[in-house]
């Protein structure tokens, strides 16, 4: 029944057998029974070996490394980030601290490449000790805002039905208040330390990624391989931190490099009107303190302005690299 | 005794445009060692059906017996212990396996969470299945996008049976494989079922496959079961008219270039028909077919089918 | 009868493989050609090269005669003339080819007025007569819905509906029944064939159903890897086949082997997969071949003419054919 036969050749019958020819080269079955292992004897599998377990995010990777706009937005941000981190040996001391005649310009004195600013101090110690505010205060809110608004977003899409409605009550909430004023407001209340800045940011900025992770989280939720984890008996927890969460990364891991960017923002716009910490140089203050000069000295507004300008379009290009390796639409489904 | 014992079994879905009753009182049987062929088309509630059989899907009304045992009141620690005996393979190969996971994690981890064995036994486990699936040894390692459609679907079989279950539901299997895969998977299925004596709930729209794979057919329409036979029973001597026209719509090349003819469209499962939800596209409908739902009657030798006209 | 589409040796290219590797066949008017593939085949893009919809990046080669002119090396404003009106193509997927922001009439319009100079009443009159021709009920009421307001069997009737607007010479349907209940797909395939006969239109039927081909298909082609390996009528191809993929292809298929149940024993396979004819120099099916010789790997094999229209590329079975004068065996 299963071979047909051909017809004869001078009476010799041409059988098809339903058994593959074993190739020499290939190895050799596990054992002789057929057709049970006929489909390892072609040479299936994918070819893809690599011993590094970073194979999973090696496409990712190189999509992104190949993407000349954000290798650009990496090298500034590198720039930045080791400034900030090498700020106090380049600058040790307060850089708040009179070291000069006021008012030099960039490149009057070679001692200070950007000049000074109306009270003497070296602009460039205070770019420099202002990197490391903006990427701190940039990085922590944005991790707390992270930690916040995947907890709450996961929960209300995972569970859905009440503990939804009335997560995403909570989140309307949060999301009807303006939420620069709602900055404002908090940051006057409490006292304005770099913490309190930090915290107040990732307050105003947890709304978005809850909704986001909502979203993914729901539409994980109806995946087949979810679905299966279910059926095998996983518990909640092991599906929201195992199954759906490695998936719902892409769009965050973009999301979360602009939020550094609009943390940044904030920050500065903060110190900018004075509601920041007081005893530190931020890129925000040293605009605020130009800004009666503006006339004569713009150079003390123009210089920090382009320090945040570079550091949020290097974001900004980071983020795009991002998007582009971690897209669906080019890599395998989620 | 049987297996699985099904008692006008309904589930409702309540949507913004009203109730959709995906499955409405169905009652069914399923032996040890037994295939049971669950077919219809778009909207007849068969994958559904099949999810609230594991509670992926709560039902809203009757009862599922697993092994003398009520399935559909259990839950916590109960329903787990259940669910090693009562497993899922689904249709799409490319969305059943989890992307970022290795294939040992994917078939590790049910026994992690059944709590089976320590880590060296749960891998050797793990390696025992991907050979007996057809996959070499090597695959463990791998990450489901390195694999065809074909082999996807063996990882699946392989993690729906680690745990040893009794019933598998086979949710269209084969359906989003190639004719060539299709023939190598149904085969791996046939050789497993005698391998560990299961039994099957094979969930398809396509008839050809359950004639060959199939002991016994149950035929749904918008929700309900419309007739029940063996295989053999269910070819020779269909009964309903609604099985009638699925068997003619089958591609036949003895009837070159002349389709049977059955009129009009799959009747939204929003909006069903009342009375025999088939009335509205059967060449035998009349009066008593607008007013009354039929019950499932019996015609002998495990045949029943749910028409007025039947015989 | 002159050939209203003859495709000689094209082939496609991208940067890394080609899925197409130099397939010839030809169409008459009124035919129904089917060709025969699973994934991996090529069918599909050949079926979009003839139109020329093949994405950017692809390297089209060979030649495409439509009615004596060669549509490979046309430019997109002429492409533009030719599709829609001489040649239609329906698609798989009725939901995403159907614009869902439209009324279906608005869709139908579109075409006619593109390609006709009609009034917009006219065409709104041509439009409600297309839609009665494909048996959409109430046609003038429904002409003003939309696409999800309507179910899957209704939607492909609206697609071929469109298709058929300029009344093409040829009609190229792409896995169209593939997404279809087989009730609804038993409906499309008749209406298929009915416009085929009315309009003495060529359609070419892109599938991966046996069934479908064996009941509808005036001739066969059977694809492998990017090449055409066998061809024929459906009687004769699906009685004896020759070659080894295509008698593999109707051992491993339940629908065709009635009354074979598993207990009698298992279904015959073709081991493996398509990846496996990846790189291969000689025959592609090789590494699956039951019949394999060493000779295989060698060099590519040529189609081979056969009497009474039959083609197979495969040297071996092809001999054996033509001096055996095959009787068919069950």
């Amino acid at each position: 029944m299963n071979s047909r036969k051909l017809g004869t050749l001078a009476g010799q019958a041409i059988d098809f057998a339903p058994q593959a020819k074993i190739e020499a080269s290939q190895p050799a079955s596990e054992t002789p029974k057929q057709p049970r292992w006929t489909h390892i004897h072609a040479p299936d599998v994918r070819a893809s070996v690599s011993g590094t377990a970073w194979r999973g995010m090696r496409r990712e990777l190189k999509v992104f490394l190949a993407n000349y706009n954000a290798l650009f937005g990496t090298a500034i941000l590198l720039l930045v980030a080791l400034s900030a981190l090498f700020a106090p040996l380049l600058y040790p001391g307060d850089p708040l601290e009179m070291v000069a005649r006021p008012f030099l310009w960039p490149g009057q004195n070679p001692a200070y490449p950007l000049g000074t600013d109306s009270m003497g101090r070296d602009v460039l110690a205070g770019i420099v000790h202002g990197a490391r505010i903006s990427l701190t205060v940039g990085l922590a809110a944005t991790a707390l805002g992270l930690t916040a608004g995947i907890a709450i977003g996961a929960v209300a899409g995972y569970f859905g039905g009440l503990v939804d409605d009335v997560l995403v009550k909570f989140i309307e909430i949060f999301q009807t208040i303006p939420s620069f004023v709602l900055l404002v407001v908090l940051v006057a209340i409490a006292q304005p330390t770099t913490a309190t800045v930090t915290v107040a940011i990732a307050i105003v900025s947890w709304p978005t990624v809850a909704r986001l992770t909502r979203a993914e989280f729901r539409a994980i939720r109806e995946k087949d391989y979810v679905l299966a984890a279910r059926s095998l008996g996983f518990g909640h927890a092991r599906i929201i931190f195992r199954e759906i969460l490695p998936n719902a990364l892409p769009p965050l891991i973009v999301t979360s490099s602009v939020m550094v960017a609009s943390a940044i923002l904030m920050e500065s716009a903060l110190s900018f009107m004075g509601l920041g910490d007081p005893n530190r140089v931020s890129w925000g203050s040293m605009i605020g303190a130009g800004r009666d000069v503006i006339r004569t000295a713009w150079y003390l507004t123009a210089l920090p302005g382009l320090a945040i300008v570079f550091t949020v379009l290097a974001l900004n290009l980071i983020g795009d690299g991002l998007n582009d390796a971690l897209n669906p639409r080019f890599s395998e489904d989620r | 005794m049987s297996l699985l014992s099904v008692d006008r079994l309904a589930t409702h879905y309540s949507g913004t445009s009203g109730t959709v009753r995906a499955v409405d009182g169905v009652s069914l049987e399923i032996a040890e060692g037994e295939t049971v062929a669950l077919v219809g088309e778009s909207g007849c509630g068969k994958s559904t059906l099949g999810k609230s059989l594991v509670r992926l899907v709560d039902p809203s009304s009757g009862s599922v017996t697993f092994k003398g045992r009520d399935v559909t009141a259990m839950s916590g620690r109960e329903l787990q212990s259940v669910r090693r005996s009562i497993q899922m393979i689904f249709q799409d190969p490319f969305a059943s396996l989890n992307p970022r996971q290795t294939i040992r994690t994917i078939l590790t981890a049910p026994l992690a969470v059944h709590g089976i064995g320590e880590r060296k036994r749960r891998e050797a486990i793990a390696a025992e299945m991907v050979a007996h699936v057809g996959l070499p040894p090597d695959a463990l390692d791998r990450y489901p996008h390195e694999f065809s459609g074909g082999q996807r679907q063996r990882i699946g079989i392989a993690r729906a049976l680690i745990l040893q279950p009794k019933l598998v539901i086979c949710d269209e299997p084969v359906s989003a494989l190639d004719l060539s895969i299709q023939a190598q998977i149904l085969n791996l299925l046939v050789e497993m079922k005698t391998e560990l004596s299961l039994s099957y709930l094979f969930i398809s729209h396509d008839l050809s496959v359950v004639r060959y794979f199939a002991d016994r057919v149950l035929v749904m329409y918008l929700g309900r079961i419309v007739e029940s036979a063996s295989t053999s029973e269910l070819w020779n001597n269909a009964k309903h008219p609604y099985t009638q026209a699925l068997l003619a719509a089958v591609p036949d090349p003895s009837r070159r270039k002349q389709a049977a003819p059955i009129t009009g469209d799959l009747p939204s499962p929003h909006n069903p028909p009342a009375g025999c939800h088939f009335h509205t596209r059967c060449p035998l409908a009349t009066d008593i077919c607008r007013a009354e739902d039929p019950a499932l009657r019996q015609f002998g030798s495990g045949h029943a089918a749910a028409c007025h006209h039947a015989q | 009868m002159a050939k209203l589409l003859e495709v000689s040796d094209f082939s496609v290219r991208f940067a890394a493989a080609e899925p197409v590797k130099g397939v010839s066949f030809s169409a008459n008017p009124g035919e129904m050609l089917a060709i025969v593939g699973e994934s991996g085949s090529g069918k599909s893009l050949t079926a979009l090269g003839l139109m020329g919809l093949l994405p950017r990046q692809a390297r089209v080669g060979g030649q495409i005669l439509f009615g004596g002119r060669d549509l490979v090396g046309l430019s997109e404003r002429e492409l533009r003339r030719v599709r829609g009106r001489d040649i239609a193509m329906i698609f798989q997927e009725p939901m995403t080819s159907l614009n869902p922001v439209l009324t279906i009439g608005d869709q139908i319009i579109e075409v006619l007025r593109i390609h006709e100079n009609l009034t917009r009443r006219q065409a709104r009159e041509r439009a409600i007569a297309l839609l009665d021709l494909v048996s959409i009920p109430e046609a003038a009421r429904r002409i003003d819905e939309y696409p999800h307001q309507l179910s899957g069997g209704m939607r492909q009737r609206v697609m071929i509906a469109i298709a058929v607007a300029c009344n093409p010479k040829l009609l190229i349907a792409d896995e169209a029944t593939t997404a279809l209940d087989v009730t609804i797909q038993a409906q499309v395939l008749q209406l298929l064939d009915n416009l085929r006969a009315q309009l003495n239109m060529a359609v070419i039927l892109i599938t991966h159903d046996l069934g479908i081909v064996a009941q509808w298909a005036d001739r066969v082609v059977v694809m492998y890897a990017g090449r055409k390996i066998e061809e024929g009528l459906p009687d004769q191809v699906f009685e004896t086949p020759y070659h080894p993929y295509t008698h593999g292809l109707l051992s491993a298929s339940p629908r065709l082997k009635a009354d074979y149940h598993y207990r009698d024993g298992p279904l015959s396979e073709i081991p493996g997969s398509i990846v496996s004819a990846a790189g291969e120099k000689g025959c592609s099916f090789r590494p699956r071949c039951p019949a394999a010789r060493p000779a295989c790997s060698l060099t590519v094999p040529q189609l081979i003419a056969l009497p009474a229209g039959r083609q197979v590329a495969c040297p071996y079975v092809a001999a054996i054919a033509e001096v055996a004068h095959v009787a068919p065996v069950g």
